[in-house]
């Protein structure tokens, strides 16, 4: 029997069975493979062009310059190269749209999961917290933050990851009330495994799947967010370019160079799309029943 | 449903509000500097001066006995003044309010308006072509970057074919009322167009769902069309849990759209907000957080009272 033959007959992973299930969904597929060539392309972009993403073309500072062959999506004001900025600000933007929806999701894991496995009074307070930080308006709250604290990278990926959890600790709290009832548990504890044991091991291995969709869904809605800070101005600063801040300094331009807001405006879309499809794709595999 | 459970969960909202207050205070009084950091920036405030006005504000006390005097003042309705203008508070808002309500009304019977159609007719052809550009096309609405439509929208009908004002809420000297609707056409639009994507997706998931129940095929055997099924059986089930959505977004919408009005110069409380974040304007600010949470602690009671009027399954207390 050859190893093809041999790998037929071996149960396949549930993990496995999932990511077949994800790629079956077209639009899921498509987004996958975007996403893959533009993480290429914000790697390789940067270190291949002619320019560095802050080296100014004294000759062209001033006015923001159209495309041409040696910069194919034109200059800004101060003469920097716009194809390079934009790769650059991607890999910023990504960057912390995946670390601000990794400390949400670890966050929303956390509270979800003390709150769903030991329920009462744990589960009131922990419940009513998100009650409280989901009653104020998102976006002035950060706005707020931001403009106070003048955050650098790490503190922008906190802000963002520490106020937008909530959905994820309901997510994660209603399926370990469903799972802490089921029978393994009640045998594992038999068994003599402690709750963290069981939290750990036990409960949360259950609970990957709606965990993935959630955090999927957190990258799209943080880059949208740290976008929309730097837009507006509160975000990452000038000179490092960000989709957002790159939009904000070609907005007075709209009308004489809208060359400028085109790439990284079109980027951001596209991005938000495919990883909100991405995550319905998952969703998606989540319910089919086989 | 009763007064005295309306009561009830008024008052509950009160530890729900002086939670919120409370981080807010934090939040405030941790930023390096505090309230005053701005005259710190000031080369004419001498440090005498600027310790004159820290007991001036009462900013020498100690923590706990400034929140309590600022919980008390705030719920008295006195929000304090200004710094940027030195006018309270509370007059700077209401004279951005009207614009905001507007704007965000609009934009309301615009969602309205459209996402239910959509809702519906995804739900009646159900994996149909029809439903799969609709589908995608909500993708579109809930993942485009709002600055950026804004920015596209002032250049193509703007700049580029001169059909509508780029910014602004009147051109001054005419009050007319095709004047006011140019201006609030593009922020109206903007604003609009995630929750028509949010809200049709909600109903036409809750609308699936309702189709698939036993009443829906009954309603069917006894000789009922699509049509006469979905509007006269199903809709009305299927509008329960859309209302929990449209009532949060509704506080969202009414709290000010903070990039929208940015981007078209609309004077509402939205651009209120980030005029007073260039001046670290906090007593302006704080009015806005307290205003934006009350709004949304308020919709979300809507919902569960509005839930209890249309769903005779629920009933409290």
């Amino acid at each position: 029997m050859g190893d093809a033959a041999i790998a037929e007959h071996l149960p396949r992973s549930p993990g496995r069975l999932f990511l077949n299930r994800v790629l079956r969904h077209a639009p899921a597929r498509i987004s996958l493979v975007f996403l893959v060539l533009l993480a290429a392309a914000v790697i390789l972009v940067p270190p291949c062009s002619r320019y560095a993403y802050d080296q100014q073309d004294l000759e062209l500072i001033g006015q923001p310059a159209a495309p041409d062959a040696a910069h194919w999506f034109g200059t800004d004001t101060l003469g920097e190269d716009s194809l390079t900025r934009v790769f650059y600000g991607g890999r910023i933007s990504l960057s912390v749209g995946l670390a601000s929806a990794f400390v949400a999701t670890l966050l929303g894991t956390a509270i979800g999961a003390l709150a769903g496995f030991f329920g009462g009074r744990i589960d009131q307070w922990l419940m009513r917290g998100t009650d409280v930080v989901l009653s104020v308006p998102l976006l002035p709250l950060v706005l707020l933050l931001s403009g106070m604290f003048r955050p650098g990278l790490p503190l922008l990926v906190l802000a963002i990851g520490g106020l937008t959890w909530m959905a994820t600790a309901r997510v994660v709290r209603g399926q370990f009330l469903t799972l802490r009832e089921l029978e393994f548990v009640d045998a594992a504890r038999a068994l003599g495994a402690g709750s963290g044991r069981l939290i750990l091991r036990h409960i949360l291995p259950n609970a990957v799947a709606p965990i993935t969709v959630s955090a999927t869904l957190a990258v799209g809605s943080s880059i949208l967010l740290e976008s929309a800070l730097s837009f507006l101005g509160f975000g990452v600063q000038p000179p490092t370019p960000t989709w957002g801040n790159l939009l904000n300094a070609a907005s007075p331009w709209i009308g004489t160079a809208p060359w400028l807001a085109l790439p990284p405006g079109l980027l951001i879309f596209a991005t938000v799309l495919a990883v909100n499809c991405l995550g319905d794709g998952l969703r998606d595999a989540l319910d089919s029943k086989d | 449903m009763s007064l005295r459970v309306l009561l009830q969960r008024l008052l509950g909202l009160v530890p729900l509000l002086l939670a919120i207050s409370l981080l807010l205070f934090t939040i405030v009084h941790l930023a390096p500097g505090g309230p005053t950091d701005v005259y710190a920036d000031n080369p004419s405030v001498t440090p005498q001066a600027l310790a004159q006005i820290r007991s001036a504000y009462g900013l020498d006390q100690p923590l706990p006995v400034q929140y309590l005097r600022w919980v008390g003042a705030m719920a008295r309705g006195v929000w304090g003044y200004s710094i940027r203008t030195g006018r309270p508070v509370t007059t700077e808002i209401a004279e951005r309010l009207p614009a905001s309500l507007l704007l965000g009304g609009t934009a309301l019977a615009l969602s309205a308006l459209i996402a239910l159609p959509i809702g519906i007719l995804s739900a009646a052809w159900r994996r149909s072509p029809l439903d799969r550009v609709l589908t995608l096309l909500s993708f579109a609405g809930i993942s485009i970057p709002v600055f950026w439509l804004a920015l596209m929208l002032q250049l193509l009908f703007s700049i580029r074919w001169g059909l509508l004002p780029a910014a602004g809420y009147a051109t001054i000297g005419d009050a007319g009322l095709l004047d006011r609707l140019r201006h609030l056409a593009m922020p109206a639009a903007v604003l609009s167009l995630a929750t028509i994507a949010t809200w049709s997706r909600f109903l036409r998931g809750s609308l699936v769902d309702t189709l698939q129940q036993d009443y829906v095929r009954t309603a069917y055997a006894k000789g009922h069309g699509t049509a006469g099924v979905i509007i006269h059986h199903a809709l009305r089930n299927a509008l329960i849990p859309v209302v929990t959505i449209i009532s949060l977004d509704l506080a969202s919408l009414i709290s000010g759209a903070i990039i929208t009005e940015t981007v078209f110069a609309w004077p509402g409380i939205g651009r209120l907000f980030v005029e007073s974040m260039d001046a670290r304007d906090y007593p302006v600010l704080m009015g806005l957080m307290m205003l934006g949470s009350l709004a949304l602690v308020l919709a979300n009671l809507c919902a569960d009272l509005v839930y209890t009027v249309i769903d005779p399954r629920i009933r409290h207390g």
